[in-house]
């Protein structure tokens, strides 16, 4: 019987090493902002507490969790799962080549990205909890308003090839997070809730708010310009696309 | 202290529940599941009836399918019409083999009993009619999957893109149809074309 409790245990402690050895997660606290996007009338959207992960998944995470889950390698993922480009800077299934496996996985399609959330017992984060995360400066939970950090996003927006630094080398935010700007763009759960105008999609809510006005660029200009960038950019996802540039990192309600 | 022991174990068998689906060993006879087919998908749905139905189940129809909710007054209503009006130009001898299927959006509100009386109020509750919910996660890799969008704006209301989709027997996507009330004569062309392949 003893026996039997022990083999249990192990299991376990087993587990929480292969737990240990995942990205780990910091506790974002509770809070209300107004997204560019998504709100009704400009209200204040309440993300509630949550865990994210500090850094981005990595080539060499992803290795591990392709050699767990066969069915997702490049070879072997279905077609309706991603599209051809999926994992095509990879050399082959199992091997990424001779890059820095610290480097964040990109050309991921949403699909693959979301099992491997579920397979470390998480999710994705939700577009609202990302971008509060990612509202945040080295200080300040709400630094959008700042001149400064507005423009560090829009001159990384405008840098290529960031996916080839390594995770961790750009600031350590407010919440102890790592890279929600200036290494790669992240896949996010609900990503495909966004309306913009100017879809070809008939009969949506729109947003006036999300267009720039002409010449004038005052700090909430570059802000509102920044993240329109990023609410743009997934309006145009599908599930199955993957690009050199988009990679994710996982979430959770409760602590992994 | 067994029971303990059997929590235990049934704890740490759903940490591993990430464990890729096997694609139940088909038999001979059965053709296997494409690549670009949504059979590939696990997820599980309940229909009207409160009946729990595997996508699979429907493999070997033609698919016609519209994301909806319940509650909603605006495009859904005509979303359901442009529906009713590609049944109407389905071929009657080939229309056993196409089924018509609203999938909600919004699986909180809509259970089983709310899709059946949707179903009779909207004259819907009957073949080849299927209404069908699952939950939020399902409902949203669905739409990902046939490239709606949607997104709940208060709480009886959403934003939602307006797509009928037209699946062919193995589950692939073969065509959509995108607006309200837009010419369907593609689309039941479509439908009919395939349903004629049996």
């Amino acid at each position: 019987m003893y026996k039997v409790i022990l083999i249990a245990i192990l299991f376990f402690i087993q587990k929480g090493f292969i737990n240990a050895q995942q990205n780990k997660m910091v506790q974002i606290q509770e809070g209300s902002f107004v997204p560019l996007y998504g709100s009704t009338d400009k209200k204040p959207v309440v993300v509630k507490t949550f865990f994210i992960d500090i850094y981005p998944i990595t080539n060499d995470d992803f290795l591990i969790f392709l050699k767990k889950n066969p069915g997702f390698s490049k070879s072997k993922i279905k077609g309706i799962f991603a599209d051809k480009s999926y994992l095509s800077y990879w050399e082959s299934d199992f091997d990424f080549g001779n890059i820095n496996p610290k480097t964040p996985v990109t050309s991921i399609s949403w699909f693959a990205a979301k099992k491997y959330c579920e397979c470390q017992g998480k999710r994705l984060p939700t577009i609202d909890e990302w971008e509060y995360v990612a509202m945040a400066d080295e200080k300040k939970i709400d630094a959008r308003s700042k001149t400064e950090f507005n423009k560090y996003i829009l001159s990384w927006y405008e840098k290529s090839k960031t996916y080839e630094n390594s995770i961790g080398k750009t600031f350590k935010n407010h919440w102890g997070v790592y890279d929600m700007h200036g290494l790669v763009w992240e896949w996010t759960a609900d990503y495909n809730s966004i309306f913009l105008s100017g879809e070809s999609r008939k009969d949506k809510s729109e947003d006036k708010n999300l267009f720039c006005g002409g010449a004038s660029v005052n700090a909430t200009d570059l802000m509102n310009y920044a993240a329109f960038m990023r609410y743009a950019f997934r309006s145009s996802l599908k599930a199955q696309y993957s690009t050199r540039n988009l990679g994710f990192r996982c979430a959770s309600t409760t602590r992994k | 202290m067994k029971k303990i022991i059997l929590a235990i174990f049934i704890i740490a068998l759903n940490l591993q529940s990430c464990k890729e689906p096997k694609t139940t060993a088909t038999t001979s006879k059965e053709k296997p599941i494409t690549d670009l087919s949504i059979y590939n998908l696990p997820s599980k749905w309940t229909n009207q009836e409160g009946k729990n139905i595997e996508l699979k189940s429907l493999k070997g129809k033609v698919l016609v399918m519209v994301m909806i909710y319940t509650s909603c007054k605006a495009a859904c209503p005509r979303l359901v019409a442009d529906m009713r009006a590609i049944e109407e130009k389905l071929d009657n001898e080939t229309k056993k083999n196409v089924k018509l299927i609203l999938v909600s959006i919004d699986p909180v509100t809509d259970t089983p009993q709310k899709l059946k009386s949707f179903a009779i109020a909207n004259k819907l509750n009957h073949d080849p009619w299927i209404l069908l919910r699952s939950t939020e996660e399902n409902t949203r890799e669905f739409a990902a999957i046939l490239a709606v969008n949607y997104k709940q704006i208060s709480p009886m209301e959403f934003s939602h893109s307006n797509i009928i989709s037209v699946f062919n027997p193995d589950g692939e996507l073969i065509y959509q149809q995108e607006g309200l009330a837009v010419n369907n004569e593609k689309t039941v062309e479509t439908i009919n074309q395939e349903a004629k392949k049996f």
